[in-house]
C-alpha cells in the first residue's frame, strides 16, 4: 500500500503537527529579533531563517489538515489551537535570551532538522518526502550561519564564550526531548520517518565537533526535559501563542 | 471569441510574461516557477507551480498572476496545483537566465555543491565574482540579503555591496 494512501491516519497527523509546530514556534521566536539584532546582516538573517522555517510549517501544517480530513487548513491549525495542542519540543518555546543563547539554541535545533530532514526526504510518503527536501535545502544555509556563529562567540571575547557556554548548559537538558519515541514515532520509523534516536549519534558527532572547535565544554548529560511532543508545555508557550493568535482569535476569518 | 486551439506551449509563452516580482529580471517559467501547464479536456486549465523557498512570500502575488493572465486570454477555469517533488533548484536555471542575472547586477548562482561539511571553517568560504568588474576580490558578507534567494556580498575592487543569487 502506499503510504500515500493513508488519509486521516491519526499517527500520521500528530507527526505533521510535530513537524509543522517545532518550526511555527521556532520561527516566530526569531521574529522577535526583527529590527532587534545587533548589526544589520543578522537582523537580516535572522528573519529570513524565521521566514523558511514559517513556510516550511505552513507546509507541513497544510498536509496535516489534509491527512486530519476534518476541513482544517494550516492558518486553521496554527491560529486556533491551544498551547496544549501544540507538539513542539520544549527547546523552541524557550524565550530567546541574548544573541548567544538565541545562536546556540539554533544551532542545536538546525544540526537535528538537518539530519531529520534528510531522512525524511528519503522516506515513502512522496508528498512529505518533496516539502522535506526543500526544507532540507534551506536547514543546510541555516546550521553553516548558526555554526558559524557558535564558533565566532566560543571562540570571540572573553565575554561571549561565556554568554555562549550559559546558553549551552541551560539549552542541553531540552536537547533529550529531540531524540526520544513514542508511540506516534514508532508506527511511522523505517518507512515514513527516521527513528529519532537513530538520529543522535550523528547529531552529537556534529554538535561536539564544533563545540570543540569553539572552544567550549560539552555539558554533561543529566536530567533532560520532556513532555512538548505531548502538550506539556512551559508557561512561555502560552504568552507566545497569545501573540501570535490574538488578531486571528479577535477577528474570526478576517481577510485584508 | 475565445480560442480553444491554444496549445499548451501557447500558454506557457503567454506565462514568461510574468516577472518574478523580487528578481524582475527573469520571469516566473525560466526561473523554473512554472513547472507545467495543461490544457485539460473539460476545457480548463492546470498549472504545476513550486516554490523556490518553503517561505518565499512572492508566491501568493506569482499564483494571482498567473490566474490573471490565463483570464485575460479566456480561460476561467484555472486550477493551481503546488508541486513539490523534485525540489526546486537553481540548477534549473539557463546560461541564458545566468547572463539575465549578472546583466541585471546580480552574481548568478554557481552549481549546487557537492556534499560539503554542515560546519565549514571560516576560512574556507569562497569569493564570488562581482557581477559589476568581474573581481573575485570580494568578501562574503551574510548569505541571507534582501529576499530568501539572495546573499550578500562586498567587492573591493570597485567598492561596492553586490547580490549573489544563492546556489539551493
Amino acid at each position: 500500500m502506499g503510504a500515500d494512501s493513508r488519509a486521516s491516519d491519526p499517527g500520521l497527523f500528530e507527526y505533521l503537527l510535530r513537524l509543522g509546530d517545532d518550526r511555527l514556534v521556532l520561527g516566530h521566536r526569531l521574529s522577535e529579533w526583527c529590527g532587534h539584532a545587533p548589526v544589520l546582516e543578522e537582523d537580516i538573517a535572522l528573519a529570513n531563517v524565521a521566514l523558511d522555517l514559517i513556510g516550511q510549517a505552513t507546509h507541513f501544517l497544510k498536509l496535516a489538515g489534509q491527512v486530519e480530513g476534518k476541513g482544517r487548513d494550516e492558518d486553521a491549525l496554527a491560529y486556533l489551537r491551544d498551547g496544549i495542542a501544540y507538539r513542539n519540543v520544549k527547546l523552541v518555546e524557550l524565550p530567546n535570551g541574548d544573541f548567544g543563547r538565541t545562536i546556540v539554541r539554533q544551532f542545536l535545533f538546525d544540526v537535528w532538522s538537518v539530519l531529520l530532514l534528510d531522512g525524511l526526504q528519503r522516506a515513502a510518503h512522496t508528498e512529505l518526502a518533496g516539502i522535506a527536501a526543500k526544507a532540507h535545502k534551506e536547514a543546510r544555509y541555516h546550521v553553516r550561519h548558526s555554526g558559524d556563529w557558535v564558533l565566532r562567540l566560543g571562540d570571540g571575547t572573553e565575554e561571549s564564550h561565556r554568554r555562549a557556554q550559559t546558553a549551552l548548559d541551560e539549552l542541553w537538558p531540552y536537547t533529550g526531548e529531540l531524540f526520544a519515541a513514542d508511540e506516534v514515532d514508532r508506527a511511522l520509523a523505517g518507512t515514513v520517518a527516521p527513528d529519532p534516536a537513530a538520529l543522535e549519534p550523528a547529531w552529537r558527532h556534529v554538535v561536539s565537533d564544533v563545540v570543540r572547535r569553539a572552544t567550549l565544554t560539552l555539558p554533561a548529560d543529566g536530567f533532560m526535559h520532556s513532555g512538548g511532543r505531548q502538550g506539556r508545555h512551559t508557561e512561555h508557550l502560552g504568552h507566545l501563542l497569545d501573540e501570535m493568535q490574538i488578531l486571528a482569535r479577535s477577528h474570526p476569518g478576517a481577510k485584508w | 471569441m475565445v480560442s480553444r486551439a491554444s496549445t499548451e506551449t501557447e500558454l506557457l509563452e503567454l506565462l514568461r510574461g510574468i516577472p518574478d516580482p523580487e528578481v524582475p529580471a527573469l520571469d516566473i517559467v525560466e526561473l523554473g516557477i512554472v513547472r507545467r501547464v495543461e490544457l485539460r479536456p473539460d476545457g480548463g486549465v492546470t498549472v504545476d507551480v513550486t516554490p523556490t523557498y518553503s517561505g518565499c512570500p512572492a508566491m501568493h502575488v506569482i499564483e494571482q498572476e498567473i490566474v490573471a493572465a490565463l483570464r485575460a486570454k479566456g480561460h476561467d477555469r484555472v486550477e493551481l496545483r503546488t508541486v513539490y517533488s523534485p525540489a526546486w533548484t537553481t540548477d534549473w536555471l539557463s546560461d541564458a537566465a545566468k547572463a539575465k542575472l549578472k546583466a541585471y547586477g546580480i552574481t548568478p548562482p554557481a552549481l549546487v555543491a557537492a556534499e560539503q561539511p554542515l560546519v565549514p571553517l571560516s576560512s574556507v568560504v569562497r569569493r564570488v565574482a562581482c557581477p559589476y568588474c568581474g573581481s573575485s576580490n570580494t568578501e562574503r558578507k551574510s548569505e541571507f540579503g534582501a529576499t530568501a534567494c539572495k546573499a550578500i556580498h562586498y567587492c573591493h575592487h570597485c567598492d561596492q555591496p553586490f547580490e549573489e543569487f544563492k546556489a539551493l
